[in-house]
């Protein structure tokens, strides 16, 4: 899009000229997800240019990381993605194992995976909930709103918090599952399977549905790749990529499961392609469960796995603490990150997440680099949603599965 | 003049029924929903929320009335109202009963095909004098809506006429009568349909609330209003549903006529089937997702009115025959 200047410019300069219809979508708009705002150049309905803007909701991830140390890092890494909050801290926590060479116990690995499917389900049934709700189907909101729910409950009874969990720790998750959760999930993919019909009557073979759908926001493979999309939304286009299988991390080499994926890139088989996907969580939680069993009793963190102390607090930060002289401050052991450098990449639920950390031997990393799949996947609007028009444009925010937690970091 | 005055009287009796109907219909719609889709609805206000359409209309009444910089005053004013007269006043040609109608004309039909055209107007004159983009193109929107429903909807409807032969709703409903099951519902079928499809275009309800299309144009031409005048829009567009209703049952549903009378219930048949067509509407939005502004015009002009035109050949042809 040309920058404001420069179509000024051209609206004087010309004695008659057309003014081109902008608007401005977002930044509070129900459907762009959150903070995301479009800029948007209209001939009628249909949309000539689309310019994302993005930031309203940075804060400074990456560098307020290099503050923290590695545990501290996975409570930040709750705030990316808030809606799968735990493929973010499995994202972190394997950067930092690798960095610091440390290997995770079998069970906390199983367990790990079974959560990361849980986060894949929640992300998946809020992108489903509110992309139908985009485009106007509205009781498939509050059903998928309703086995959500469920989730999160399970969610709170393994971890005790619904959305920013922080339950992987470095080395391995913070606590074991009791025995009344892995009841509650088995009853949960038992009973899974049956609620996606629910929601695929009322969609699959809409009229309307299929009409909004199909043919909307086409990306062909070659396009797809180029554009950088990956998870759900470049599987739809029938590339079959998925870190899961192509670097298999925690237990998914232990598991079975198939990587589904569309033909022609339209939001319609990317739609197809989530919903195979939630069918495929459903079935490797059941497989994880079924390992759990083995390894009862085994630790699920491992010996090494750094301490959740705070760095050394230091006298004279807080003399106001010892008036006396006669408190005693407990040391506090640093943690030292070994120096070197390590990526770990898992397959998050909207797409491929991605961290780079380096040390330089002190107990907060140098730097860390976070690749979230919503920032590559904003950039691709304007390709998918030149020449539609404006209702396709939230079909198109819809489909790419975006947060603006995870993009603007 | 003791004429007059119990016409006013009447109108004003139909209008608090009509109103009272309105209140309770966003319950039910919001109830039956909630039912549809596994929550309570509104149970605080009242017993199991019965007085929610009241605690409703208290907070929009007492809520401040904006009226946001640079948008065209007058219009943004009278532009609430338009939709509301010309949505309402349609209910005073729908017979209840025989001879239980408000103005006998002869032309009721024509009459409520006119006002339903005329409250059309009140959408696009929000939307421009909005001063606002979304609102605009809601505007834009119901004015392609209406240039695609209104042709389709009036011929289903003179199939009826021709039918009928008449433009009387009262002699709409009682050249019925003879008819197997009472009502134009089967030799009009396709009309039927056409009329039903067109009928929630012009309340502008899903799948066809692209004015107001809540995800996409935020709330599309009432974008911009408060309090008192956003609430008429709603009531507007409830009214206009309880026309649409009517008409419907009036001129395919055989009205008032049902298979045996109820003594002491003379409107029973006619609320019955009035009650029937809401719930369908209700259950309509809870389904089906929304049309794109093209389809729309596409299912309009290229399936509806062909469809309409060739029912009312059909019928004129089958008329001249018989």
């Amino acid at each position: 899009m040309q920058p404001l200047i420069e179509l000024e410019k051209r609206q004087v300069g010309e004695e008659a000229w057309e003014e081109p219809f902008f608007l401005n979508m977002g930044p509070q708009h129900p459907s762009t997800h959150g903070v995301l705002r479009l800029r948007i150049e209209l001939e009628g309905e249909t949309i000539v240019n689309c310019e994302p803007v993005i930031g309203y909701l940075h804060r400074g991830i990456e560098k307020l990381a290099e503050t923290l140390n590695p545990n501290q890092c996975i409570l930040l890494s709750d705030r990316l993605d808030y809606i799968s909050s735990v493929a973010n801290n499995v994202a972190f926590a394997l950067a930092f194992e690798r960095l610091m060479k440390i290997e995770v116990p079998r069970r906390a690995r199983l367990i790990r995976t079974i959560v990361s499917e849980m986060a894949r389900l929640c992300s998946h049934l809020l992108w489903l909930a509110t992309h139908a709700l985009d485009i106007g189907a509205i009781t498939v909101f509050l059903y998928c709103f309703r086995e959500r729910e469920w989730l999160l409950q399970i969610f709170e009874k393994i971890c005790g918090a619904r959305l920013t969990h922080g339950y992987v720790r470095v080395g391995g998750v913070r606590r074991d599952f009791t025995p009344e959760v892995v009841e509650e999930l088995y009853e949960f993919v038992r009973v899974f399977p049956e609620r996606i019909l629910d929601y695929e009557t009322l969609l699959d073979e809409n009229r309307i549905w299929l009409k909004r759908t199909k043919g909307i926001g086409v990306v062909s493979p070659e396009k797809a790749i180029d554009l950088g999309l990956t998870g759900p939304s470049l599987r739809g286009s029938g590339v079959p990529y998925d870190v899961r299988k192509f670097r298999p991390y925690d237990a998914y080499d232990e598991v079975e499961f198939l990587v589904p994926t569309g033909k022609n890139g339209d939001t319609y088989d990317r739609y197809k392609v989530r919903m195979q996907e939630m069918r495929q969580s459903a079935s490797i939680i059941k497989q994880c469960l079924d390992k759990l069993s083995e390894t009862e009793g085994e630790p699920v963190l491992s010996e090494k796995a750094p301490d959740l102390l705070l760095p050394k607090m230091r006298k004279e930060v807080c003399p106001m603490l010892t008036p006396k002289g006669k408190v005693v401050f407990r040391t506090r052991k640093k943690e030292i990150i070994p120096k070197g450098e390590a990526f770990a990449s898992i397959e998050a639920p909207k797409g491929e997440l991605a961290v780079y950390v380096i040390s330089d031997g002190t107990d907060t990393p140098w730097r860390l680099r976070i690749r979230t799949p919503s920032f590559v996947h904003i950039s691709a609007i304007p390709y998918l949603a030149k020449g539609h028009m404006i209702a396709d444009l939230v079909a198109i925010i819809g489909t790419l599965d975006i947060v603006l937690g995870d993009s603007d970091k | 003049m003791s004429e007059l005055i119990c016409l006013l009287i009447c109108s004003v009796i139909l209008l608090v029924i009509a109103l009272l109907h309105v209140a309770y219909l966003t319950y039910a719609e919001r109830k039956i929903i909630a039912r549809m889709q596994q929550r309570l609805g509104p149970n605080r206000v009242g017993p199991r929320g019965l007085l929610q359409p009241f605690a409703d209309m208290l907070k929009l009444l007492t809520k401040e009335p904006i009226i946001p910089y640079g948008v065209d005053k007058n219009i943004f004013v009278l532009a609430p109202l338009i939709s509301l007269v010309c949505a309402g006043s349609g209910l005073a040609f729908i017979p209840l009963w025989s001879n239980f109608v408000l103005s006998n004309a002869n032309v009721g039909l024509l009459f409520i095909l006119a006002l339903s055209s005329l409250s059309a107007y009140g959408i696009i004159l929000a939307g421009w004098s909005s001063n606002s983009r979304y609102a605009l193109l809601g505007g834009l929107r119901s004015a392609a809506q209406v240039i695609s429903y209104e042709i389709a909807m009036g011929l289903s409807l003179l199939s009826v006429v021709v039918m009928a032969g008449s433009f009387n709703l009262g002699d709409i409903v009682r050249a019925q009568a003879n008819l197997p099951w009472k009502a134009f519902l089967f030799p009009q079928i396709i009309g039927f349909v056409v009329f039903l499809i067109s009928a929630v275009a012009e309340c502008n309800r899903v799948p066809f609330d692209l004015p107001e299309a809540e995800s996409e144009l935020v709330a599309g031409y009432f974008v911009e209003y408060s309090g008192m005048r956003f609430a008429l829009f709603y009531l507007a567009e409830y009214f206009a549903m309880l026309v649409m209703s009517g008409l419907a049952v009036t001129c395919f549903l055989g009205g008032w006529l049902g298979p045996f009378s109820i003594p002491g219930l003379p409107f029973f048949w006619f609320l019955l089937k009035l009650y029937a067509f809401l719930f369908f509407y209700i259950w309509l939005r809870a389904t089906l997702p929304r049309y794109r502004y093209d389809q729309l015009m596409d299912l309009g002009w290229k399936l509806l009115i062909p469809l309409a035109i060739l029912n009312l050949f059909l019928t004129a042809i089958i008329k001249l025959l018989v």
